[in-house]
């Protein structure tokens, strides 16, 4: 098949509290290829901060190995890892994590400056992709002057600054409100339609269903591992547009040809529709004006 | 990368103006201390060595010992061995360039109504040149009138001021001791002397005269001599006491009827004295610098706390051990260095005021702004090491989870 982007096997971690040794990942094997935008879901404490953590090459594992583009980084120095960091991975945050004091343009330049790129280029560099993501005119604004899918579109340009092999995005919707969701989302969708490999850590199944593959993660195992053919976000644009609004609460939802939310759509569709048959005020008055003449008739 | 840890440390300084000028602050007064006490330290020895040298800084002086008789013996100096022989020996010595007996006593000096008590000298014409004499008007004491023993007198400043105001006392004729002395030259004021006597208030006659016409006696108080240039100082001193030992019959050392002091010495302890008072003062003034780099080793470490999370972003984000150290190195020497600039230019502004605003005198040297520069920048360096580290050993994991 495809390249392998990430390889896994026999991943472990163990964190060594005290004389006690609380083992989180029990030996981990997954292979991620490139263009796969895989989700990785878990409820808390089932390791995936952890697991988040080494797949970033923010933490080291205890045990296994882990080929990421090719390298082996299990055993990597701090230094070592930074650089990888820096190269191989764009991070994308629940909290944004972009820097107060510095501009969009700014933020989305300093994985380039600790790349060593020289400033004309880097920030040539910053200024197209923050165009590409529609902030073309924000460049100079402060993270503080965005909103809060602004911030986390250049935050996505930052992680795309020096053409990572993996991007990881880390419950990037979490603080977002729905509409802003969609949009965050559906950049992820254009960004693996470029053919981009994309990992998503999250605990919200809606968010999952945008991804192609879904794993499941449960007291340090993989307990689930499947693909999703109905990428939420590849469904036809139209009807995406529909059900953005829909989450926006702007409308009514209409047919809805989304296929993963199907039930709870016309669900709801059918709440609408019964409030719908219900008389209004002025059916009511309507009504009575009728009986009133009726009444008068009589008399 | 040195220009973007610049860059990076400089837009911190500016996104924290209030804060990054309050932490200057320590270092801006110390540097300025350092800068203004040192150069008031060498101003005194600027001070000192000025009016040591006004007496001639080659010199040395002879004064006869205290006399050995029996039951209570009278003070150094007060001997009657020194002879007018024993200088005109010293003169010969090779590198004697100057000698000039000496005798002298303090005297009621009548000018008409007016009349002034001053110290009258009896010296040779080569103490002007020995002495650093310079005359104003007339002349000074000439050798015919040594050998004359003529009533001449040479006088000094505040003895012409006194006695004759807005005169001109050339030409006149004084009278000391009830005997006439025409006035030849006025010498030009010398000011204080090293131990804030007054050096003006003072009359020169030739020595002849002084001894033989108004003293009466056949001893000097004391020669002064004058070594020729570059020569060791020491070595002139011990030729001159050789020859007075045998001139005096002496075979001990420890019988000396006489004292040789010579100026360097005396030079050279006023320095170290100077130069211990400076120092003195530079460290008081170097222990508030130190303080100052406290001050930024604290706001470094309140900094970096402040900045965890930023710390842990930019690791994420690709930045090694050194990127971050030199981050946070570079911002504290940046502190420190524009602390030590404005505490130089502050420092030299208050060393001019002092000088300009007091009698004290002020010397500006480069030696301790440079030296307080290096400082103020190896400060920053030191205290800026230790939260520097610990910035850069922060864990991004933990950084990035940072509230």
């Amino acid at each position: 098949m495809e390249k392998e982007v990430i390889a896994l096997k026999g991943i472990t971690k163990t964190y060594i509290n005290g004389k006690l040794k609380v083992p989180v990942l029990h030996g981990i094997d997954l292979t991620i290829y490139e263009g796969q935008f895989t989700s990785i879901m878990g409820p808390s404490g089932s390791g995936k901060s952890t697991f988040m953590n080494i797949l970033g090459c923010l933490d080291r594992p205890t045990s296994g190995s882990y080929i990421l583009d090719g390298q082996e980084v299990a055993n990597l120095d701090d230094d070592e890892l930074a650089y990888v960091r820096n190269k191989r991975i764009g991070f994308v945050f629940q909290s944004f994590n972009l820097l107060p004091k510095l501009t969009a343009q700014e933020n989305v330049e300093l994985p380039m400056v600790y790349a060593g790129m020289d400033k004309k280029k880097r920030r040539a560099r910053a200024a197209e992709l923050l165009t590409e993501l529609g902030l073309g005119e924000r460049l100079d604004h402060l993270p503080a002057e965005l909103s809060g899918g602004q911030r986390q579109r250049v935050a996505i340009a930052r992680a795309l600054a020096n053409d990572p092999a993996i991007i990881m995005a880390d419950e990037p919707t979490g603080n977002l409100d729905s509409k802003a969701s969609v949009d965050v989302m559906h950049i992820f969708t254009n960004l693996y339609k470029e053919g981009r490999t994309i990992i998503l850590v999250t605990h919200e199944p809606d968010i999952a269903t945008y991804a192609g593959r879904n794993v499941v993660l449960k007291d340090g195992y993989i307990i689930e591992d499947k693909q999703n053919p109905h990428m939420a976000g590849l469904v036809d644009e139209g009807a995406v547009r529909e059900q953005e609004k829909v989450v926006a609460g702007e409308v009514k939802p209409s047919n809805s040809k989304l296929t993963h939310s199907a039930d709870t759509i016309e669900g709801r569709k059918d709440d609408l529709t019964k409030v719908d048959k219900k008389p209004s005020v002025d059916d009511l008055y309507d009504q009575l004006e009728e009986e009133i003449k009726r009444g008068d008739a009589h008399a | 990368m040195l220009k973007e840890g610049f860059l990076m440390a400089w837009a911190s300084i500016i996104a924290n103006k209030m804060r990054s000028l309050l932490t200057m602050l320590g270092i801006i007064i110390g540097v300025a201390a350092v800068i203004a006490l040192v150069s008031v330290g060498y101003g005194v020895r600027q001070q000192v060595s000025d009016s040591i040298s006004s007496l001639g800084s080659n010199l040395l002086m002879v004064y006869p010992g205290a006399p050995r008789t029996p039951g209570v013996r009278p003070a150094a100096g007060s001997d009657k061995t020194l002879k007018v022989g024993d200088a005109k020996a010293i003169a010969k010595l090779p590198d004697v360039s100057a000698v000039s007996p000496v005798v002298s006593k303090s005297y009621v000096v009548v000018y008409q109504s007016k009349n002034w008590t001053t110290n009258v000298e009896g010296v040779s014409p080569s103490f002007a040149d020995i002495n650093n004499w310079t005359i104003k008007a007339g002349r000074f004491i000439t050798d015919s009138s040594v050998e004359r023993r003529e009533r001449v007198a040479v006088i000094g400043a505040t003895v012409a001021k006194n006695l004759f105001g807005t005169e001109e006392p050339v030409g006149k004729d004084i009278r000391i001791n009830n005997d006439p002395y025409k006035i030849i030259g006025v010498l030009n004021a010398k000011g204080s002397g090293s131990f804030g006597n007054d050096q003006d208030d003072i009359i020169f006659i030739p020595y002849t005269t002084g001894m033989e016409r108004l003293l009466g006696k056949d001893y000097l108080n004391m020669i002064y001599v004058k070594a020729a240039d570059g020569i060791n100082l020491n070595q002139v001193q011990s030729d001159i006491e050789n020859i007075l030992r045998v001139r005096h019959g002496i075979k001990d050392s420890s019988k000396d009827d006489f004292n040789v002091r010579n100026m360097q010495t005396v030079m050279q302890t006023m320095e170290s004295t100077t130069g211990t008072l400076t120092m003195f003062l530079g460290a008081v003034a170097a222990i508030s610098l130190i303080v100052g780099g406290i001050g930024i080793m604290n706001i470094m470490l309140v900094s970096v706390t402040e900045r965890t999370r930023e710390i842990g972003i930019r690791k994420a984000l690709g930045a090694t051990y050194n990127t971050i150290i030199m981050q946070f190195l570079i911002e504290a020497i940046v502190i420190s260095l524009f602390g030590g600039i404005i505490g130089i230019i502050l420092g030299v502004g208050m060393a001019e005021a002092i000088s300009h605003f007091s009698s004290m005198k002020t010397v500006i040297t480069s030696g301790p702004i440079l030296l307080s520069f290096g400082f103020s920048m190896a400060i920053g360096l030191i205290f800026g090491i230790y939260p520097a580290q610990k910035a850069a050993r922060l864990n991004p994991i933990d950084a990035l989870h940072y509230e």
